[in-house]
């Protein structure tokens, strides 16, 4: 179940367009935000904020590169595998990333917190190679600076745990 | 240094202000405009300037509105299209983070040219920032009375929204978009009716790239023939031309339409990248067709590109070594077109999978002669597909047997990639 308050304000929402279903992705989103991925459950509150039956709503979620219909990690790698960024190195940022991160494309790492997704064409082409994670792009990509971004990414998570 | 026009007012590393966009001269086009002017005139001024579409197709953006009925029903839509998914295109990113409101002008003196009364910006998950920036111009664009209800004390109300897609490639074709914005499932549909008669919710609706929109503020305010004097070919005006691959400065420049290819190379670009001797390149994204050395003196624009047999597309230019294996990259293109196929016809749906896997075996040393007809026929037969996505994906894999034939016989003759250690 979803908070009373989120729930109505999503309803003002698809309300407040021409039909509610042309807010089916934004809803999502929120729903994928709050459930950490499109569960069942998120999938019957979607639809039934939009007026549409979860059938016609799993067609767009099953769509769509950016929805998730099974658990992801806390934070989603897209890796860009476009001509552009294949030629500068993908492969090598592709491999380091399974590396260090003990996990395989498609899969997510053993402590739950990154999912690895190839994705075409970020459009940061001018900085390839390039990565985006959870929507912030990342470009001209090194191990090193893989590095430093995946360590503050851990210990953001970490400090949040402690709380 | 060529006249700026969409980068007039860039800086280096930050947006432009509202106030920065009208010390400039922004937004005195909307007001002339709203007050002085009907909307016939403004569809007269930028068909006498010969504006034509930026996002690849290139049709006369006035011919365009004036295809909406003059007794089409109300309410009417425009929606701006800045998908950007096509493979080495980055020109809608750079703009909407330079200089939102000569987008938001032109979406509005769009608007007004059709009597749209709702717009629609389209923003792919890739674009998040874009999204954001967008949302806060919009509203201090509303604040300082440009949008919104009576426009600057005028009887014409329009809105603006932000819609974001949840990310497809198909989504950039204009029908396949009307369905994403109304949340249908993105296929493309075919017309008539053509969306100008009967679009979203089928009422008449305009897609218009963003490009294409940034510059009708331009061409209002300074006139056709200033518009056709920036040009250095018969199409008029400046484009954006992306460049990426093996140069020394990646990234996106304006210049006049009609730039030659190793101008934008050579000088706009820094040349190759140290160590890098070219090969060829894709002129217009993904989905053109190589071009050689041979052809580097052609003209980026429509007319120049059709003259050596290529499409200027969304004019990214993508520039490959003689280093890069040609048929490696023909695979990585034809992975993802087949990839983000939407399915909806089985010539795409079936025909580029099958042409990805004529491609991969070649490349994994494991072709046969006979593949190469294969692939000739499967090129020709995807272009009975339902929407331009087919016929795009096959265009690389064409030229890469129409000049690079010796590179994918040596991959056969030697079952392996002769690029790799």
């Amino acid at each position: 179940m979803i908070p009373e308050e989120m729930r109505s304000a999503l309803a003002r929402k698809a309300a407040s367009a021409e039909s509610p279903r042309e807010q089916a992705i934004d809803v999502m989103f929120e729903l994928q935000d709050h459930y950490g991925y499109m569960t069942d459950e998120a999938m019957e509150e979607a639809a039934g904020i939009l007026g549409m039956t979860t059938l016609e709503l799993e067609e767009l979620a099953t769509f769509y590169d950016h929805i998730y219909r099974s658990p992801v990690g806390r934070y989603v790698i897209h890796v860009c595998d476009s001509a552009v960024c294949w030629m500068e190195g993908y492969q090598r940022i592709i491999d380091y990333l399974c590396q260090r991160l003990k996990l395989t494309v498609g899969g997510t790492s053993p402590d739950g917190l990154f999912t690895l997704l190839p994705v075409c064409c970020i459009g940061y082409c001018d900085r390839a190679p390039a990565m985006m994670i959870n929507r912030n792009v990342y470009g001209r990509l090194t191990r090193e600076k893989i590095d430093r971004i995946l360590d503050r990414l851990i210990e953001h998570s970490q400090f949040h745990e402690m709380e | 240094m060529y006249p700026q026009v969409l980068f007039r007012n860039r800086k280096p590393d930050r947006i432009v202000t509202l106030d920065e966009y009208r010390a400039g001269g922004g937004y005195r086009a909307l007001g002339d405009v709203l007050r002085k002017r009907s909307a016939g005139e403004v569809c007269r001024v930028v068909d006498e300037a010969g504006l034509r579409g930026r996002g690849g197709a290139g049709f006369p953006a006035s011919k365009k509105w004036e295809s909406v009925p003059a007794d089409g029903a109300y309410p009417r839509y425009l929606v701006a299209n800045s998908d950007e998914m096509e493979p080495g295109t980055f020109k809608d990113r750079v703009l909407i983070h330079a200089d939102p409101h000569t987008i938001i002008e032109g979406m509005i003196l769009a608007g007004y040219a059709i009597g749209a009364s709702k717009a629609f910006l389209f923003v792919r998950p890739s674009y998040e920032s874009s999204a954001a920036i967008m949302e806060r111009e919009l509203r201090i664009a509303r604040e300082a009375g440009y949008l919104g209800r009576n426009i600057l004390g005028t009887d014409y109300s329009l809105d603006i929204v932000v819609h974001r897609s949840g990310g497809r490639y198909i989504c950039g074709e204009a029908s396949a978009l009307l369905n994403a914005v109304m949340g249908k499932r993105p296929n493309p549909q075919r017309p008539p009716p053509y969306p100008t008669v009967k679009g979203l919710w089928e009422r008449p609706t305009v897609v218009n790239n963003v490009e294409t929109l940034a510059n009708v503020p331009h061409i209002l305010r300074n006139g056709p023939e200033w518009f056709r004097g920036l040009s250095r070919s018969k199409t008029p005006g400046t484009k954006l031309f992306c460049i990426s691959g093996k140069v020394s400065r990646p990234g996106c420049v304006e210049l006049p339409m009609g730039t030659r290819l190793n101008e934008i190379i050579e000088e706009h670009a820094g040349g190759m990248a140290p160590g890098s001797e070219f090969k060829a390149c894709l002129p217009g994204g993904a989905s053109t067709y190589f071009l050689t050395r041979d052809n580097l003196h052609a003209g980026m624009d429509f007319d120049g590109m059709a003259a050596v047999k290529n499409r200027l597309g969304t004019g990214a230019v993508i520039v490959f070594d003689r280093k890069t294996c040609l048929v490696g990259a023909t695979l990585n293109l034809m992975r993802f077109f087949a990839r983000e196929s939407c399915g909806w016809c089985t010539p795409c749906r079936e025909g580029l999978p099958y042409m990805r896997d004529l491609l991969e075996r070649i490349e994994e040393g494991e072709g046969r002669e006979e593949y190469i007809p294969m692939l000739r026929l499967m090129s020709r037969q995807v272009w009975n597909s339902y929407c331009a996505l087919a016929p795009g994906a096959a265009s690389p894999v064409e030229s890469l047997l129409d000049h690079f034939a010796d590179e994918v016989h040596e991959h056969i003759s030697q079952k392996r990639c002769p690029f790799k250690d």
